[in-house]
């Protein structure tokens, strides 16, 4: 018994050191510390919240999409299970709101028509280009997988939403840039995307800048981890499973090696 | 060579033409192994199975994975998306890597404590550094595959210690990217070479397993095998003691993969490679980490290459290194604290490779990497000949029939 306490203490000694070595908690202490927030889908129970997600999407809808593409996406996830939980007729008029470009008909020309659920996210700007033009020479990146891009993921890009703060005194802020507690560089060329009132939710939820921030994240956290439901429910199965059968195989193991002890 | 008991007529007529049975008996079912393994034994049919694990994963996910540099992020992004648990097996396969690594090294720490590189074990132990570095070489070019930031910037880097060769070294670095620059080409022989590898592993894994069951397993003892009394077949006994052992390492291995699938991952790895802008840490897997922080350790880039394949190289000298004639580091009480300072000073590079170059970070890696080598070129050769050991016990069997009777 001894042994195998010195055994799993030292795996677990291993495994902390392990993930003492891993880079992103290495990396992660870079920069000024994150206010981490609580989120709906941390631990073994944890899942999204459609009411959360379909909040976010608005916000997406209403602000961010002016700037921002979300090109992983199609129309037709809004109403996967485990998603903001739009229906089939819902996403369709969803999708219809906006023109894709189609192409080449019979007649060998290109032509718009109004996406459909089985269509990508349409995207504000035709290239990088044309994005870089609009916005000042900055790139606003696609938001498709912004949290899992991020050190520290949600709670990066919720304290960014919330770090627009007065810049300190001594700093110069080039034109066009704004100051950002998070951001590297703590210039950032992204206007402050959220503020009160900013969008007026369908449910009637107060629109306050938190409120605002954390919808927006927790759709754009399901946007990066679309089967995070899936793989919460099966690991609990697959995790009892193991444990129950585990058990077993020492029973079993005890019973075969009382043999020849 | 006794034919298998079961004594159907189509198997012992496969068997007296072709006697796989028979070798399936004796190395799977009869062959003798010590009485004494600890649970440190396991992790070798723990990394078999991970192999096992990473070979049917990756080849999903191979079915839906486009090598091209205009579709590889996006296409592994269809299979987290799009393809039928997609996820699982992208998840089971980057968790895996690490896993596998884990295993590997708990194995290869395990023969260090317990002499098991030690006469007449060495050509196993060779096999094994072998397949230590046929992973490596596989790892590298899978987490290429993604074609993300820190693959794009990695292979850019390792790539580029090539170009430390004097003379010829750009030329050679030109000739591994197929291009002034790593691109498609690139990309495309590291897929090919990443699909091949592995077969390469297991072929190199047979052989370990056979010079295994040649020179037969080691033992927390580090003594001979003296009699049968000293062994019991495998099956029964080691095959559910493995079985037990596989069921832990799943719960740990799925609970990363359910759970914290990232964890072991960059951030950096999800923003597609863009080769006009370079991340402002370039940091490989954690299992690189080591040698990563040998490589920065000497200011000399073509000495730090060196000494980097050299702390890899300096393994297969170990049975020579090692000049104590006893095996287990139980009777060796100096060695065994040098072990822990050894496994201690792995961990302090790696942390010092995880970090950027400055400061406090690079004497740290300088003094760690100078103690890598200290104890395997002085500390080991020393130490071997001027050590005391304690008396080594006559049998297997005496010590555990003697652990019994008291438990009795």
């Amino acid at each position: 018994m001894r042994r195998i306490t010195v055994t799993i203490v030292a795996a677990a000694a291993l495994a902390a050191a392990t993930l003492g070595l891993s880079p992103s908690s290495a990396s992660a202490h870079e920069g000024p510390a994150l206010e981490k927030q609580s989120w709906s889908w941390q631990g073994f129970f944890g899942g999204y919240d459609p009411a959360a997600l379909k909040r976010g999407f608005q916000v997406y809808r209403e602000v961010c999409s002016n700037c921002h593409s979300l090109r992983l996406l199609y129309y037709r996830n809004l109403s996967d299970p485990g998603g903001p939980g739009f229906s089939v007729e819902e996403v369709k008029k969803i999708a219809a709101e906006k023109e894709v470009r189609d192409g080449p008909n019979d007649a060998g020309d290109m032509f718009t028509r109004f996406a459909r659920p089985s269509d990508h996210f349409a995207k504000p700007f035709a290239n990088d280009n044309a994005a870089r033009t609009a916005n000042n020479g900055a790139l606003p990146p696609d938001l498709s997988l912004i949290i899992k891009a991020r050190n520290g993921g949600p709670d990066y890009v919720y304290n960014l939403l919330m770090g627009y703060k007065e810049a300190p005194p001594k700093m110069v802020i080039n034109p066009g840039m704004q100051y950002n507690t998070v951001f590297p560089g703590n210039q950032i060329g992204m206007p402050p995307p959220v503020s009160e009132g900013i969008v007026t939710y369908a449910d009637g939820t107060k629109a306050t800048q938190e409120q605002v921030a954390k919808d927006i994240v927790s759709f754009l956290n399901w946007a990066a981890e679309p089967e995070l439901v899936a793989r919460h429910t099966l690991g609990l199965k697959v995790l009892g499973f193991l444990f129950v059968l585990t058990i077993l195989f020492y029973a079993l193991k005890i019973q075969i090696w009382k043999r020849v002890h | 060579m006794s034919a298998p008991a079961n004594q159907n007529k189509i198997i012992k007529w496969v068997d007296d033409r072709l006697p796989i049975f028979t070798l399936m008996q004796h190395s799977a079912i009869e062959y003798p192994t010590p009485r004494n393994l600890n649970y440190w034994w396991n992790f070798g049919s723990l990394a078999g199975f991970m192999l096992v694990v990473m070979i049917l994963s990756g080849i999903f996910l191979a079915m839906s994975y486009t090598a091209h540099v205009d579709y590889a992020f996006d296409s592994v992004e269809r299979i987290m998306r799009d393809v039928n648990y997609g996820w699982l097996l992208r998840y089971l396969h980057m968790n895996g890597a690490s896993m596998f690594f884990l295993t590997v090294l708990i194995h290869i720490f395990r023969g260090m404590y317990y002499g098991s590189f030690k006469a007449p074990r060495e050509v196993l132990w060779w096999l094994g550094i072998l397949l230590y570095l046929a992973m490596m070489a596989t790892a590298f070019m899978g987490y290429v595959l993604p074609w993300g930031q820190m693959s794009f910037w990695g292979a850019t880097v390792i790539t580029n210690l090539f170009s430390a060769i004097p003379v010829v070294g750009s030329s050679i670095v030109t000739w591994l990217w197929g291009g002034f620059s790593v691109g498609n080409p690139t990309l495309n022989r590291f897929f090919a070479f990443h699909y091949l590898l592995p077969f390469v592993i297991f072929a190199i894994m047979f052989l370990h397993v056979w010079a295994l069951h040649t020179v037969k397993s080691n033992n927390p003892l580090g003594i001979d095998v003296k009699g049968p009394q000293d062994t019991i077949p495998f099956h029964p006994y080691y095959t559910i003691k493995d079985l037990y052992g596989i069921g832990l390492f799943l719960m740990v291995y799925l609970f990363f993969v359910f759970y914290y699938p990232n964890l072991f991952g960059e951030p950096d790895n999800y923003i597609p490679a863009n080769p006009m802008v370079t991340p402002p840490h370039i940091v490989p897997e954690w299992y690189f980490l080591p040698f990563y922080a040998i490589l920065r350790a000497v200011p000399n880039k073509l000495l730090g290459v060196v000494m980097m394949f050299s702390a890899i190289i300096v393994l297969f000298f170990l049975p020579w290194l090692d000049t104590s004639r006893v095996r287990s580091a139980r009777f060796r009480p100096i060695y065994k604290q040098f072990f822990w300072i050894f496994l201690a000073d792995c961990i302090v590079l790696g942390v010092v490779g995880a970090n950027p170059p400055e400061g406090i970070y690079v004497l740290m890696g300088q003094i760690a990497t100078f103690w890598y080598f200290f104890h395997f070129l002085v500390l080991l050769p020393v130490l071997g000949k001027v050590e005391k050991t304690r008396p080594l016990p006559d049998s297997i069997s005496t010590p555990v029939i003697k652990k019994s009777m008291e438990k009795a």
